[in-house]
């Protein structure tokens, strides 16, 4: 097997990337940095210009210099509360090691930091929320999706379910999701708060779908040689399913998990603002309730951080895509 | 003459219509000996590859039946391997690992790991795809995934090897180089062979018989041509051979007076596209 080692990925990453360097064009990647950069000054320039024009009863519209302050601030007052909650925990253990010193049979309890959580907390609850719904989405969507593919009758049978479900906004599913989550999530140490459960549930309604018909159309449309070869072969149906189907529709797959993606992150903010979850939908919202004179701007910034890790997330799934998919030509929008 | 490998007896096919069944093969008798090469002719649309995948148990036949060394065909297995037109290797596979595949599936419980990895090995060798073994299908040639394709079959010890337009898709030359290895293998392995071509010089330079079929609705056996060239055969030498030209000018003529297909002009264009002759009597 000596081919094998020019198949060796770390060989083929290097080999990709001196073709890339030897494909340098000076010129050409100027230009093709120019233009977004032109195409994002332009646009801050107007909407600097637009905003200013705008009035309302917490004053002007945020502009982009607005955003650049509040965002500072975000972040220091997220600096300020780690650096309280450092000093929480220091005093507690200074106060336990003195207590433990005068009484050696006193054993110390350590009390949680009680501060808020900050902007940045707030992104990360977002994030560990819509990652824990879009993989109970997907856990459910894909097996569901290969069954469905598999048989035409099963597929024409679910078709019109998925179809009336598909177009239901979150803010439907919510109180629904609420209800229920709150009859039968009772425990009384509970792991997981019923704010986060709730968005997680509504998350996972809403982003199922895409996955489930992407993957239901990326089985049944299985080249029909390839059926016939695994009949010649007399694969057994899981062997089937295994080797012959799963990898035919990984790439039609990924494309609806990309949607879903996208589309768990958008209700995500929805179902965060009314589920009250701890995260960037509960910060707009309680910014908009607290209605500061700076709150239009913290709401821009979170509009902006929303816009940017959405669009992060879609650039990893793209890049998982291409790790994981035969079909390097797979769009790449 | 040795015994009777392959038997199809009074076969006839229907398909459904909205307008009814439609009949595509009516009486179709043939007798396969052991190790010979037969292929099947005739116009695109009378149901070459409906007799086919008939052997292969792909599609059931509606009166008549097929017989295998004394047992009735009814499902596709791996004793009747097919090489598809279109190579239909699994693309997210190495042509080793499809190979592989098809090994593992026929010989998993016989053989020991290292056997196995011989045999692959050998298989691919065969067909001369030695030095690109684990590259892709989509890394290589229309003619190299048709050679792995066919060493995908060979690699199942097949008693009858089903080759549908194995090398419509390809261009003269690559067609004329597998067709040379195509020989040299049949003449190595002994294999029993049924071809499906369009080609008539293909058909006359590697069969021992050619069975050419009439048009279809209801499509059968109009003729069988005994090629008696003796082999090894040179396709430079056989050029010039009377013998040979005699044999060809036979199937011509079956094919362009005997059966000749007028078409308007619109539907034959795109009959003669092999690569698009994929759906024949659905």
């Amino acid at each position: 097997m000596t081919a094998q080692t020019s198949t060796h990925p770390w060989r083929k990453l290097k080999l990709n990337l001196s073709h890339r360097l030897a494909d340098f064009n000076p010129v050409q990647w100027l230009t093709s940095l120019l233009l977004p950069v032109t195409g994002i000054v332009v646009f801050l320039m107007l909407w600097h210009v637009g905003a200013g024009q705008i009035n309302t009863s917490l004053g002007t519209f945020p502009g982009p210099v607005d955003v650049v302050e509040q965002s500072q601030s975000l972040w220091q007052g997220h600096v300020a509360e780690r650096e309280k909650e450092t000093a929480f925990y220091q005093r507690q253990e200074e106060r336990n090691a003195a207590r433990m010193a005068d009484d050696p049979s006193y054993s110390p309890t350590i009390h949680s930091y009680p501060g808020k959580a900050t902007f940045i907390d707030q992104i990360f609850t977002s994030l560990v929320t819509v990652l824990a719904g879009f993989l109970v989405s997907s856990v459910i969507a894909i097996p569901c999706g290969i069954i469905i593919g598999l048989s035409r009758s099963t597929y024409q049978a679910v078709n019109p379910i998925i179809q009336i479900f598909k177009p239901v906004s979150p803010l439907a599913w919510l109180p629904l999701v609420t209800m229920v989550v709150s009859a039968v999530y009772v425990s009384d140490d509970p792991m997981f708060d019923k704010s986060f459960i709730t968005s997680l549930f509504t998350v996972t309604l809403c982003s199922l779908w895409p996955t489930l018909i992407n993957t239901a159309v990326g089985v049944a449309n299985i080249d029909r040689d390839l059926l016939n070869v695994s009949k010649v072969l007399r694969l057994p149906t899981f062997t089937h399913i295994r080797k012959i189907v799963i990898p035919s529709a990984i790439p039609m797959m990924f494309t609806g998990l990309r949607v879903s993606l996208g589309i768990a992150w958008m209700v995500l903010i929805a179902a965060e603002m009314l589920a009250q979850n701890p995260g960037l939908g509960k910060f707009v919202w309680d910014e908009f309730q607290n209605g500061s004179s700076d709150s239009l701007g913290r709401i821009m910034v979170a509009v902006l951080a929303i816009g940017l890790i959405g669009y992060a997330l879609d650039r990893i799934m793209l890049m998982l895509q291409q790790a994981v998919s035969w079909d390097k030509t797979s769009e790449q929008r | 003459m040795t015994q009777t490998h392959l038997e199809l007896s009074g076969v006839g096919i229907d398909f459904p219509t909205p307008k009814g069944p439609f009949t595509a093969l009516s009486n179709v008798n043939l007798k396969v000996r052991d190790g010979e090469f037969v292929s099947l002719i005739g116009h695109s649309g009378c149901g070459k590859s409906t007799v086919l995948n008939i052997v292969a148990g792909l599609h059931q036949a509606t009166r008549g039946g097929v017989l295998l060394n004394g047992k009735e065909v009814d499902e596709p297995g791996p004793e009747r391997a097919v090489v598809f037109q279109n190579h239909s290797l699994l693309p997210w596979l190495t042509a080793w690992e499809n190979v592989e595949l098809a090994v593992k599936r026929v010989f998993g419980k016989t053989k020991s790991r290292a056997e196995l990895k011989d045999w692959i090995a050998h298989n691919l060798e065969l067909v001369h795809m030695g030095h690109a073994m684990h590259k892709r299908p989509g890394e290589i040639s229309g003619g190299m995934k048709q050679r792995v394709g066919i060493a995908r079959a060979l690699a199942m010890q097949p008693s009858v090897l089903l080759l549908d337009e194995p090398f419509g898709a390809l261009d003269a030359l690559t067609r004329a180089h597998l067709q040379d290895s195509l020989m040299d293998i049949q003449s190595q392995l002994g294999t029993t062979v049924i071809m499906i071509t369009h080609d008539v010089d293909e058909a006359v330079l590697l069969s021992d018989r050619i069975v050419m079929m009439t048009n279809g609705p209801s499509a059968t056996v109009g003729q069988i041509l005994e090629v008696d060239l003796e082999r090894p055969r040179n396709r430079l030498a056989l050029a010039d051979d009377v013998h040979y030209n005699h044999l060809r000018s036979a199937v011509l003529t079956f094919l362009y007076e005997k059966q000749r297909k007028i078409e308007p002009i619109s539907s034959r264009a795109t009959a003669t596209t092999p690569a698009k002759k994929k759906t024949e009597v659905a």
